[in-house]
């Protein structure tokens, strides 16, 4: 008899039900069959599983962004390593649950690790490309930095993609933000494997927190939260995205939209405030 | 008579009083009525409406000028859309840069007559806007021209384009000098404007935008529409533009934000702002106290950057409240025009019943209360610098932004205690650190949570150095290389 994975939510560097005791199922895709298959049975977040998840990513900030940019780089290094190890896990899941050809689904994960390998390199370089030295009048040293803003919430709820969520994870962590990601609806299954690749890469608990949800039930609790100092939007609705931005205006939420699959510097600079500091010259 | 009689009696002391030093203001020769700016030339309002503009060392009328409504806001967008499509988006980068440089060169030659009409409109006094507002509008504009020809170096291996037309609104506390953190980086990037000063400060940006035509800057690249916070809306809501700048109070800049959100438009914010000055029992003590003086009482206390909450560490705190009383009783209120006075008049009669009641409020939750026994001009709208101590991080003057000579006084006993005190605020816009230690400022400076640090020093301000706040004192920079970024787009 098959013993099946029960899929939990990812909060803290635990793997915890929901709060509420709710749960969901999940089908398969392109089974084929008249009556839908289940896939999974998977945690359904609460806005109290997501206001837990904060607070442990703000938990974990401080520390996290006190890590010396090369360490960030090696963990993230890490977990390209751990995702590699579990290639065929994520490839079979992305057959049974969602049909996709072997093929495909190879081609996915490659372009993932790399994406993750990608950001890696860059933990100890985008701050060279963008911090200043500013030339003032006057006898001061006056410079300018990229710092990580805080607490970034990630909405990704269509078109699945796991490159597109490490694509967006990796842009958001890599220069010492923590995050609560909500996946997507299509896919939440993913969750299980994926924790386990940040839960055994060196990561500390409370950077990345996991969750699957109903979007229309959490979205007001995530541009409400005062201490999400932005979001990082993956998903096609703009009149939804539209109404979380005007909604996280409260606390001056930043906003980022990015639903494509493809790392640049522009998309860690998404979640970057930058500090100008005066610094007097003389004896 | 002792010294400290002497300072006690102050400037009501005949011993020191100052003769007056009046600067001029033959230089300025205000027009009955001041119209729109519109495709390059002045226009009366659609209906012809009109407000007063008030001197608030006097309270007397200055001029009158015309009141932009939506269809006067809807003729100055479609002049700097045709502006942006003909011209200004076709014209080589190093050309914008020429006429941006030639602003700057009219600034300075002008500069008196602009600072004369700034303190004459704004009640600065005439020694800040001489050598401080208006020598730094003319060198944005000439920073800023220099980037016009080099804007594909700003995002490492990006190519970037313009927006189109931006709507930028500025406030009344440095009137020519936001009007040029506005329009120089937006039109060395290649963007064409529309811009509304604030409604106590219009004449300087009028007197700008003379000196557009002067430099024969193409029409409608730069457009001036003056008026109340109805005229912003107007822009604000105008379907044509791509982007809006805006200065001012976090209240209005929260509503600007929903706005645009819901609209979709780009925005960037300069709001709101309780900076801490925190002063550690090794500073420079003299030299702190000039430092919290500049912080707080520059501008009579209307800077969004104001260190209006001073962090003492607990073992000098006498010491400092001592100093610093003796200190602001000798800061000379009064004439704005005078080139002796320190502290002007406050902006408008409207800011100066705010702060008058929020003063009360402050004073009825207790604590220390001390103002400056300097004598007030018995006209127009004085306010005296002041502090409240033996208060805390609850209380009203520790938390709500007062925008005049008020500053707020808490001590600390540990560096973690500054800090955490330091960033309990939903703002985060400036900070400044007084400590002899390098390793102990460069800690402290990173531990805040805020966008701009001063280290033994307050309120310097420079074309090169980004500006502006984290959490919810704004989004965005102003200045230096980031300053270009929100009129960017990065092509893909």
């Amino acid at each position: 008899m098959k013993v099946v994975k029960t899929i939990k939510l990812y909060i803290d560097g635990q793997f915890v039900r929901s709060e509420s005791g709710q749960s969901f199922s999940m089908e398969k895709k392109g089974s084929g069959k008249k009556s839908p298959e289940q896939f999974a049975r998977i945690a359904l977040a609460s806005r109290k599983d997501f206001r837990n998840a904060v607070e442990a990513a703000k938990k974990a900030h401080n520390s996290w962004n006190a890590r010396s940019p090369f360490n960030r780089g090696q963990i993230l290094y890490r977990m390209a390593e751990m995702l590699s190890e579990k290639q065929a896990q994520f490839s079979q899941l992305f057959q049974d649950a969602l049909g996709q050809t072997p093929k495909l689904a190879q081609h996915e994960l490659q372009k993932t690790i790399d994406i993750i390998i990608y950001y890696a390199g860059f933990s100890d370089k985008f701050q060279q490309l963008t911090a200043t030295v500013n030339p003032v009048n006057g006898p001061f040293h006056n410079f300018t930095t990229a710092e990580p803003i805080g607490v970034v919430a990630y909405i990704d709820a269509q078109n699945f993609s796991l490159a597109k969520i490490l694509n967006n994870i990796c842009s958001i962590i890599v220069s010492g933000n923590t995050t609560v990601s909500l996946l997507g609806a299509e896919c939440p299954a993913v969750l299980a494997p994926l924790a386990e690749v940040f839960a055994t890469c060196d990561l500390p608990a409370g950077v990345v927190n996991l969750l699957t949800g109903h979007l229309d039930e959490l979205s007001a609790v995530i541009s409400t939260h005062r201490e999400v100092r932005s979001f990082c939007f993956a998903d096609e609705s703009m009149t939804l995205y539209k109404q979380m931005k005007a909604q996280g205006v409260d606390n001056m939420k930043r906003s980022a939209l990015v639903t494509n699959a493809v790392p640049t510097l522009e998309n860690i600079l998404h979640f970057v405030e930058y500090k100008t500091i005066w610094h007097p010259i003389g004896l | 008579m002792t010294r400290k009689k002497m300072i006690k009696k102050g400037s009501s002391s005949s011993t020191f009083t100052y003769a007056p030093a009046l600067e001029s203001s033959a230089l300025v020769k205000l027009k009955k009525g001041h119209q729109l700016f519109i495709n390059g030339r002045f226009v009366p309002a659609a209906d012809h409406t009109t407000m007063n503009s008030i001197n608030p060392a006097t309270g007397k009328l200055l001029t009158k000028f015309s009141v932009a409504k939506k269809r006067d806001a809807d003729k100055a967008v479609q002049a700097a859309t045709k502006a942006y499509h003909n011209v200004w988006s076709k014209m080589p980068g190093i050309e914008r840069g020429k006429y941006l440089f030639r602003i700057s060169r009219i600034l300075q030659i002008r500069a008196k007559e602009f600072a004369v009409l700034e303190s004459l409109d704004s009640g600065k006094p005439i020694k800040e806007s001489r050598d401080f507002d208006i020598p730094l509008a003319a060198a944005h504009f000439f920073y800023y021209a220099g980037w016009a020809d080099k804007l594909n170096y700003c995002v490492p291996g990006q190519q970037v384009s313009s927006l189109g037309v931006v709507g930028q609104i500025i406030p009344w506390n440095f009137p020519l000098l936001m009007a040029a953190w506005k329009i120089a980086p937006a039109l060395a990037a290649g963007n064409c404007v529309v811009l509304k000063p604030a409604e106590t400060t219009p004449l300087t940006a009028l007197l700008l935008a003379e000196v557009c035509q002067e430099a024969e800057l193409p029409p409608g690249v730069v457009n001036i529409i003056t008026g109340p916070a109805t005229t912003g809306q107007a822009l604000v809501n105008h379907p044509a533009i791509k982007k809006i700048a805006f200065t001012g109070s976090t209240e209005v800049g929260k509503l600007i934000a929903k706005t645009c959100a819901e609209q979709g438009k780009l925005v960037t914010l300069e709001l709101g702002g309780k900076s801490a000055n925190i002063v550690f029992e090794d500073a420079a003590i003299d030299q702190a106290i000039e430092g919290i003086v500049n912080g707080i009482y520059f501008n009579q206390g209307q800077v969004c950057c104001a260190g209006s909450r001073l962090l003492v560490e607990e073992s000098i705190q006498e010491t400092i409240i001592k100093k610093l009383k003796r200190r602001i009783n000798t800061l000379r209120i009064g004439d704005p025009m005078d080139k002796n006075t320190d502290i002007g008049a406050i902006n408008s009669a409207e800011q100066f019943q705010k702060i008058k009641k929020l003063v009360k409020a402050g004073k009825a939750e207790g604590g220390y209360f001390y103002e400056s026994t300097s004598p007030l001009p018995s006209v127009g709208f004085f306010h005296r610098p002041c502090f409240i101590s033996q208060q805390s991080s609850a209380n009203l003057l520790n938390r709500v932004e007062v925008f005049g000579p008020v500053l707020s006084i808490q001590s600390f006993r540990t560096p973690d205690e500054a800090i955490a005190k330091a960033n309990d605020t939903p703002y985060g816009l400036a900070a400044g650190i007084w400590s002899d230690k390098g390793s102990k400022i460069q800690h402290i400076a990173q531990a805040l949570k805020a966008g701009v640090i001063w280290a033994n020093t307050y309120n310097k301000f420079d074309p090169a150095a980004p500006f502006g706040g984290y959490k919810e004192s704004g989004i965005g920079r102003e200045g230096g290389l980031h300053g270009l970024l929100p009129y960017l787009e990065i092509k893909s």
